[in-house]
């Protein structure tokens, strides 16, 4: 006997795993679910397993403090061999973590694989996905840079909106009464700590009920779920037209999770480490803070909710969407699986995912904010003052001083807060634009105060120059009569009338 | 599902003599006694454990102090400038996060308003545009008039002001805490004025 063997042997005898290992392996499993969609999952644990192995490595160089954190990211970016490699795989290992559970909980919703009796396989699932997007938000915190710096700042305003505990909870959650060292500490022991350690024991939890109740069949249209029957017909399935978990469906699971790693380590060399971005000192407030492309949905939602709601949205949504999660395989955990019988679903997932990448695409181009060198980046484009009067072109130079560009776009260029401005003169009358400059309204600041008498007429005789050639400007027709002070029409009114 | 598996212990093929039963008992009993003495200590490791974690939390302004913010040449009348302290409450190691900035506007001779620079939308740094006379948030896009007074976007209130005071020439403020919604910058006493009335009623 080889000594090898021996050694294994000897080991055997003692922990005697061989068993209960080699039965989990070539335990049976429905021939149609040896299937490309059922990767998902175990893709899902082998990222997990990723994340931990470079995680473990990048703390090798991290240091978690918010004086040094920063300057040890750009160590580990610059100065230590392949730093920037481990960086680039732990920060898009996230993102196709991320993605890869989103994927696998869609799969898992269409094919009813939450019904009976995979309830708990279920509620552990939702409770790995909170978690993971947990780990992403607390990774970015760790990538201690302005981001990371005001998403604290934007989770605490968050937090303090819960009332009566709100300042006790804002205090909890920083660690002391400022974003600082505190602050980042607690991140940390959440993110390399307190959540994956959970997360390993919640998904070996979940891997071993998929283990004991057995992987979801391929669902067919008409086949229900019933309590007393299910357990019988799908032993039934495995056992009579079942192949070997090990090797009838393991290879695919093992090709994916191959690829899906390839995928994470190219990414990581073509485009490199995620941040840092600007160091996290809050006295420059020249910045413009943005979440990770994955949170950048509610980054969206908190811009468009009224103020009047938005407090209770912010608190409730969340509460009312984890409990229909979780209540989801208790109120239609029995009768059809099939996606092909289930409208319902199939709209609902459609609904979601149009609604997320809505809010995501949003959120790349943020219309809803100033831009804040949109004055200051580019010019007033030359065509709209070529030919002007010096009136007019004076008012071009109110209109860029004034900031007014921040929310107005000219020539496709500035903010797009408010409206564009290239034809505004066919939109709005001389007085419309007087009276909107000076009162504001719709969500446009008042100028009333900064701008002299002077200089709103300046800016207004520069609108009213921007429209097409062919297209006359707006006008308010009882002005020609009050300016001519000639009150009677030249037609009785009643001719006019049809 | 498979059938239920007998427990050992309440299998009717263990032993049943007297002796085996008092000593089965007193053995259960002493198991039940392991437990609450592990559960009484637990309790007893678990308060401190509970007041350690919850240590942060303290009362409403405990936080504050009365900070300098320079002599009061710094700051011209009617200009609005970024200025910046060290929180009081901060650590070697917080590094620049231990910084705070503020907007002061010193409106005439000894009056000035002292702005946090947190959006009370959600707490991005606004910035101050002195031409368009406006300070503008990054994030979603809240705008205010240079009294701070809400002028656009979703904030649901003017920008937080801190209580100052002016002594031997040195603008004071008192600060010490991130501004939230429920933790104001300056330290509310009383109740909140009605909407349209500048002085509380009551308090």
């Amino acid at each position: 006997m080889p000594w090898y063997k021996q050694a294994y042997d000897w080991v055997e005898r003692r922990v005697q795993l061989e068993g209960f290992v080699k039965e989990s392996a070539e335990h049976p499993v429905p021939r149609k679910t040896a299937s490309w969609w059922y990767v998902f999952g175990s893709a899902s644990f082998v990222l997990l397993l990723l994340q931990i192995v470079t995680g473990i490595l990048l703390a090798l160089g991290y240091v978690p403090s918010a004086g040094s954190a920063w300057a040890s990211l750009q160590v580990l970016n610059h100065d230590l061999p392949l730093g920037w490699f481990l960086r680039g795989m732990h920060g898009w290992g996230s993102n196709f973590m991320v993605a890869i559970v989103l994927i696998h909980m869609t799969q898992v919703f269409l094919f009813g694989a939450y019904k009976f009796p995979r309830e708990l396989t279920w509620i552990l699932g939702v409770f790995l996905l909170l978690m993971t997007l947990g780990m992403a938000f607390t990774g970015q915190v760790l990538r201690f840079d302005q981001d990371s710096y005001w998403g604290l700042g934007i989770g605490a305003s968050i937090v303090s909106r819960v009332p009566f505990v709100g300042r006790e909870l804002v205090q909890f959650m920083l660690g002391g009464p400022i974003i600082a060292g505190a602050t980042l500490t607690r991140f940390f022991t959440l993110h390399v700590f307190v959540i994956p350690a959970t997360m390993l024991a919640f998904a070996s939890l979940h891997t071993w009920l998929v283990l004991k109740l057995g992987i979801n069949e391929w669902p067919t249209p008409g086949r229900l779920v019933k309590r007393e029957t299910y357990i019988q017909e799908y032993n039934e399935l495995s056992h009579k037209d079942g192949v070997a978990f090990v090797p009838g469906a393991v290879w695919k699971d093992a090709m994916f999770a191959a690829g899906i790693v390839l995928a994470v380590a190219i990414c990581a060399l073509m485009f490199g480490p995620i941040g840092p971005t600007g160091v996290p000192d809050p006295t420059i407030v020249q910045t413009a803070p943005k979440p990770d492309y994955f949170f950048l949905w509610i980054y969206t939602a908190l811009a468009f909710l009224p103020p009047s709601i938005e407090t209770p949205v912010i608190l409730i949504a969340p509460v009312i969407g984890i409990g229909i999660m979780l209540a989801l395989p208790f109120v239609a955990g029995l009768g059809e699986k099939s996606w092909h019988r289930r409208p319902v679903a199939v709209i609902l997932v459609m609904v979601l995912a149009v609604g997320f990448a809505t809010l995501t695409h949003l959120g790349t181009y943020v219309p809803w904010s100033p831009q804040m060198d949109g004055w200051s980046a580019d010019p007033v484009p030359i065509h709209f003052v070529d030919g002007t009067k010096p009136l007019e072109r004076q008012g071009a130079i109110v209109f860029q001083e004034k900031q007014c560009r921040n929310c107005h776009q000219m020539g496709g260029l500035g903010g797009r807060r408010g409206p564009s401005l290239d034809y505004v003169a066919t939109r709005l009358t001389e007085d419309q634009l007087v009276r909107q400059v000076i009162q504001g309204g719709g969500n446009m600041p008042a100028y009333g105060k900064t701008l002299s008498p002077a200089q709103v007429t300046a800016l207004v005789a520069f609108l009213e120059t921007l429209h097409p050639a062919h297209q006359p400007i707006a006008i308010d027709a009882s002005r020609h009569v009050a300016e001519t002070n000639n009150p009677a029409p030249k037609e009785p009114v009643e001719a006019i009338r049809p | 599902m498979s059938p239920e598996q007998n427990v050992p212990g309440s299998s009717p093929h263990s032993a049943a003599t007297t002796t085996n039963q008092a000593l089965e008992s007193r053995r259960s009993f002493l198991f039940k006694v392991s437990i609450a003495v592990n559960a009484l200590v637990a309790a007893a490791i678990a308060t401190p454990v509970i007041g350690y974690l919850l240590g942060p939390i303290r009362k409403k302004g405990a936080y504050n102090s009365w900070i300098a913010l320079g002599p009061l040449s710094d700051y011209h009348e009617g200009e609005t400038v970024l200025a910046t302290y060290r929180n009081p409450d901060t650590n070697q190691w917080d590094g620049d996060t231990g910084k705070v900035a503020c907007y002061v506007r010193r409106e005439a001779a000894d009056t000035f308003t002292v702005f946090a620079v947190n959006c009370a939308h959600l707490g991005c740094p606004v910035r101050w545009f002195p031409q368009s006379e406006l300070f503008m948030c990054p994030c979603h896009g809240g705008v205010y008039y240079s009294n701070g007074d809400r002028a656009a976007g979703p904030p649901e209130r003017g920008l937080f002001t801190y209580d100052y005071h002016v002594t031997g020439g040195k603008l004071m403020i008192n600060a010490g805490q991130m501004p939230t919604l429920a933790n104001e910058a300056k330290l509310v006493k009383g109740i909140l004025p009605c909407p349209g009335t500048s002085k509380p009623t009551i308090g």
